[in-house]
């Protein structure tokens, strides 16, 4: 008799970290166990030698964003200040699996940004150049250079959005994002960061100006410093010491498709239409689309912004019209004015804030963990992140990257 | 898809909809008297509540009129809608 499906899998492996219960003080403690959070602990101790950390989860380990992004990684934007910060996580990437001696998946199968007017063009061209100056890689490529990188590419002139050419970056990718989540919580747990999961934070106790402790869903821990990194609920943890945040919590919705043969040998992303593909590992078709306009918390959209994505994924791959789609979902982006994030200090002594990221934190993982784990630990921002300040919308320093952060903001 | 009560033309597809942010919030009657603070909190600070939340509809594939709202950012329901120059229902607690 055949064994049931299922039947030869192999064991439940080991867990990579374990479930402590909270102690009732840490040097830091990180609020929110997504990417971010797990990255900023993992560098602090690794970096910094501040080990009696805390990550406090609400729900499970990297189960917000973490588990709902479309795991584009690259670094082609327009500004020097970004260009700093994108790429230093990108070159963190590509050392990464090593660092972490976990796989993550990492796969530099290129990234196309497409261009289907003339003004995209002139920005494409533009944005190219600026990538050159900044030392990272980026070429403009002709329809023609679109179809032989990615040959499932419609590039017929005769559609409502034609292809007239498109930026390229090579070292661009996709990473497993589960995998690079675990990967982080393993190593950090390995140094006695604790991660605690099923906590959240309801409070923030401050004392002359300074931070002292949080109240959680388990209870108030006293804190030496505390480091915000909870993605589309910044607004919220920031409200509890009375700080504004210029940010609007928005649905972003994803999707895959069934599992299919490798017909997708890159990235292909579609500022103008609204849609960003790749083909996962394991075969589905992964799509992203715009925000959905209006504030959510949700962590569900409208349909017919999946409508909306799908008749601009099928001008783009006729191949697809017979593909089924799996599911989809919706993740909760902090969007912010100018499309940057928000990394350093806040007002409140001991208090910092990592937010903003809006629809493209995920590339930024091992960057800006790095650069926030300096942050905190020196109480002065990292060189790569001193640009993105909350002060800038009253200084008027803004770094406007609605180009190259190629979803509607 | 999800039904708003436009309060001239009565529930609508979103899809007829166009999203115009917070609510009530007012031109500076002295613009020129702001500090750079005060005009950065008017131009780029909004409220970004988990909960009910005052906002701006246009019926902008309809009757074109701007309209407020109350929704619940949490579940997406609509707890009142009433017309531009209304004051706020007191359904926020």
């Amino acid at each position: 008799m055949s064994s049931p499906p299922g039947a030869h899998l192999p064991e439940h492996p080991d867990f990579l970290w374990e479930n402590p219960e909270p102690k009732a003080s840490y040097d830091v403690v990180v609020v929110g166990g997504g990417g971010h959070g797990l990255a900023t602990a993992y560098y602090l101790a690794k970096v910094h030698g501040i080990t009696n950390v805390a990550v406090l989860e609400k729900g499970w380990l990297a189960g917000g964003n973490m588990a709902r992004n479309t795991t584009i990684i690259r670094s082609n934007y327009l500004w020097d200040e970004s260009s700093g910060i994108y790429e230093h996580s990108l070159k963190l990437w590509e050392g990464l699996e090593e660092d972490l001696g976990y796989p993550i998946l990492f796969d530099q199968r290129g990234v196309l940004n497409l261009a289907h007017s003339l003004q995209d063009v002139r920005d494409s061209v533009r944005r190219v150049n600026a990538n050159r100056l900044n030392g990272i890689d980026a070429e403009w490529v002709d329809p023609a250079g679109v179809k032989e990188i990615c040959p499932i590419v419609n590039i017929s002139q005769d559609v409502r959005y034609p292809v007239l050419g498109a930026t390229y970056q090579p070292r661009a990718g996709i990473a497993k994002h589960d995998y690079v989540a675990w990967g982080y919580a393993r190593a950090a747990h390995a140094m006695g960061v604790d991660l605690i999961q099923n906590c959240e934070v309801t409070g923030l106790e401050t004392s002359g100006g300074r931070i002292t402790a949080v109240e959680t869903s388990r209870g108030r821990i006293a804190a030496g410093k505390v480091a915000l990194c909870a993605a589309g609920h910044s607004s919220v943890l920031a409200k509890m010491v009375g700080l504004r945040l210029p940010l609007a919590s928005h649905p972003l919705q994803a999707l895959v498709s069934e599992l299919l043969e490798p017909v997708h040998p890159t990235v292909v992303m579609s500022n103008a239409v609204h849609v960003y593909v790749s083909q996962a590992h394991k075969g589905e078709l992964v799509m992203g689309a715009g925000i959905d306009s209006y504030n959510g918390y949700g962590q569900r959209g409208s349909f017919h912004i999946i409508e909306q994505q799908m008749s601009a994924a099928l001008e783009l791959f006729p191949i697809f019209a017979r593909a089924h789609l799996l599911r989809t979902w919706a993740g909760i982006v902090d969007v912010s004015p100018d499309a940057s994030p928000i990394v350093g200090l806040t007002p409140v002594g001991g208090l910092y804030l990592n937010c903003g990221w809006g629809t493209g934190g995920f590339k930024a993982t091992p960057g800006v963990g790095h650069c926030f784990a300096h942050t905190i630990a020196n109480d002065k921002p990292h060189p790569f992140n001193e640009p993105f300040t909350l002060e800038r919308f009253t200084t008027g320093a803004l770094v406007d990257e609605h180009g190259a952060a190629a979803v509607a903001h | 898809m999800q039904l708003i009560p436009c309060p001239w033309c009565g529930p609508r597809e979103e899809a007829e909809f166009h999203y115009g942010g917070q609510a009530h919030v007012a031109y500076p009657e002295d613009p020129s008297a702001l500090s750079d603070e005060e005009w950065a909190q008017y131009v780029f600070f909004r409220e970004n509540p988990s909960g009910p939340f005052a906002e701006r509809w246009s019926h902008s594939a309809g009757c074109r009129r701007w309209f407020n709202a109350v929704r619940d950012t949490r579940t997406h329901d609509l707890i009142a809608v009433y017309r531009a120059g209304e004051p706020m229902p007191e359904v926020i607690s």
